[in-house]
């Protein structure tokens, strides 16, 4: 079995779209949700819903990156993908390095192109309109990984995996396995989203778990979550690689656990959560002793930030109120099937800078959830292990454990 | 002129600013599509020239389609070359639509 290490990062996000711009807003706890921009399309522009804010990626012209065969023949969610894919395979010299044949692409994508789905079908419904013949290659939620490939000219395994909340977390973790296994010498793993349509907006309303303001991780008075966007990329590879060639390492994945609640579609389980957790723990070999920061799923709803802190519990007992832990949430928002991959982005910077970012402006912790919120500012620490965890919609978990590098 | 459609006859007496209209929205829908300026492109210019692909290719038809009401037939997208080609299709098919479209009378 093979170490896995990170050798590549790459984002587009509502807090950067470049991995210093990120890496900058992160530890100055800079957010970027913010007040809706004109929705296209609804009446005045308005989408007509409770909430007022979300994580939106403002400034992105996919013509400064992308030829105009490729924009006509993308959605957004895919010009994120292959912009921060880009970044992440030059940092790491991806192509010089290993064969084509040799690298997977393994992405996280719950949405798929639908804001160019839903501008089809409402030509479709109000005037019996033509769809556009690139609707379909728009749409299909494998858009992502197919273009990254071909962008780059990648022929190894390419898949876009479909878990909700978890999915870039559950990409990162197969990348993990193939490298680990030897399947593959390198991996871009990561995920993209760009969900936010009037129709999505409008259906997010109905469920009454969106923040009538921003979400607010693990705070007291918390009232739901921000939706956002963006797309963030690791390239893993073999430790042999990596070192063979002297590449710096920003941090080694070790491990990865999966689970499903087998509950509820939308209340989560803390069982279920508690178990992938072990699993990443088990199969990273780690103790829980050893756990130094937790990037939370923290999605700022009363039902997930205390169900995850209850399962932080049944993991860790009586250390459990002493773990550093926040959600980066608060900062860039809920990017679906992109969020486990930002999140991994900020887990590996924290634990390559040994500072571990605090949980947005909170500072009124829910004294309930008994947790170690980090608030204020970012905390230093040593070489640590780090949890992320991603618990989705459907019972779905799944948690990535990482280390620190320390050459 | 007895006997033929008003479009017709508009198209037989001002033919020319027909026809430059047709180049003129052809050339927009180009521009858009490639995201250039509309004076980069001639009739004389080459798909080539301009960096039209596969992609590009479609997606612009689609749209010289949906401009004109008009439907370009499948088979013929790969011997359109240059811009004159398309406005010179274009031309053909809106002539032919309104010649199918106002055959109430008939002259021989």
């Amino acid at each position: 079995m093979n170490r896995v290490v990170i050798t590549g990062l790459g984002c587009i996000t509502p807090i950067g779209s470049t991995v210093d711009s990120f890496r900058e807003s992160l530890f100055a706890g800079k957010t970027g949700i913010a007040p809706i921009a004109a929705v296209p399309d609804a009446p005045d522009g308005n989408p007509g819903v409770r909430y007022t804010q979300s994580a939106q990626v403002f400034d992105f012209d996919p013509a400064q990156h992308l030829d105009s065969g490729v924009i006509a023949a993308t959605n957004r969610n895919t010009h994120f993908a292959i912009v921060a894919a880009r970044q992440a395979a030059q940092q790491a010299e991806l192509k010089k390095h290993h064969q084509p044949g040799d690298i997977a692409i393994i992405m996280g994508c719950a949405c798929g192109g639908r804001s160019s789905e839903e501008s089809e079908v409402k030509n479709l419904y109000t005037r019996n309109a033509r769809a556009h013949p690139l609707t379909i290659v728009r749409t299909m939620s494998s858009a992502g990984a197919s273009n990254i490939s071909i962008d780059l000219r990648i022929t190894g395994p390419t898949l876009d995996i479909s878990t909700a909340c978890a999915s870039a977390t559950h990409a990162i973790g197969l990348a993990f396995h193939m490298v680990r296994s030897g399947m593959s010498t390198a991996a871009l793993a990561g995920g993209h989203e760009a969900p936010l349509s009037w129709g999505f907006y409008r259906a997010w309303d109905s469920m009454r778990v969106v923040s009538p303001t921003r979400c607010r991780p693990f705070a007291a008075d918390r009232d739901g979550m921000s939706l956002g966007e963006g797309a963030a990329m690791l390239v893993l590879e073999t430790l042999e690689s990596a070192q063979a060639r002297n590449a710096p390492i920003f941090g080694e994945i070790v491990g990865f656990g999966m689970s499903a609640d087998a509950n509820h579609i939308t209340q989560p389980q803390a069982e279920g959560a508690a178990t992938a957790m072990r699993k990443a723990l088990a199969d990273a070999n780690a103790a829980p002793d050893e756990v130094g920061y937790i990037n939370a799923h923290g999605t700022g709803t009363q039902a997930n930030d205390a169900t995850e802190s209850a399962a932080i519990h049944q993991v860790f007992g009586s250390r459990a109120s002493q773990i550093p832990i926040s959600s980066t949430k608060a900062l860039h928002g809920h990017a679906i099937g992109a969020s486990g991959a930002l999140e991994a982005l900020a887990t590996t910077l924290a634990l390559h800078e040994g500072r571990l970012p605090q949980n947005g402006d909170i500072t009124n912790p829910d004294p309930s959830l008994n947790v170690d919120l980090i608030v204020n500012e970012p905390r230093p620490t040593g070489p640590t292990l780090a949890l992320s965890n991603s618990l989705a919609f459907g019972g779905l978990n799944a948690v990535i454990a990482m280390r620190s590098w320390r050459t | 002129m007895q006997g033929m459609p008003v479009t017709l006859s508009i198209q037989t007496q001002k033919g020319g600013a027909i026809m430059d209209d047709i180049a003129q929205r052809c050339i927009a829908i180009i521009a858009k599509a490639k995201n250039i300026p509309t004076d980069t492109i001639t009739l004389d210019t080459s798909f080539e020239a301009l960096n039209i692909d596969s992609l590009d290719k479609i997606n612009i038809s689609f749209e010289v389609e949906e401009a004109f009401d008009i439907a370009i037939p499948d088979d013929s997208l790969g011997s359109l070359k240059t811009v004159g080609d398309v406005v010179r299709g274009v031309e053909q098919l809106v002539a032919a639509k309104a010649a199918s479209g106002s055959a109430t009378t008939t002259t021989s």
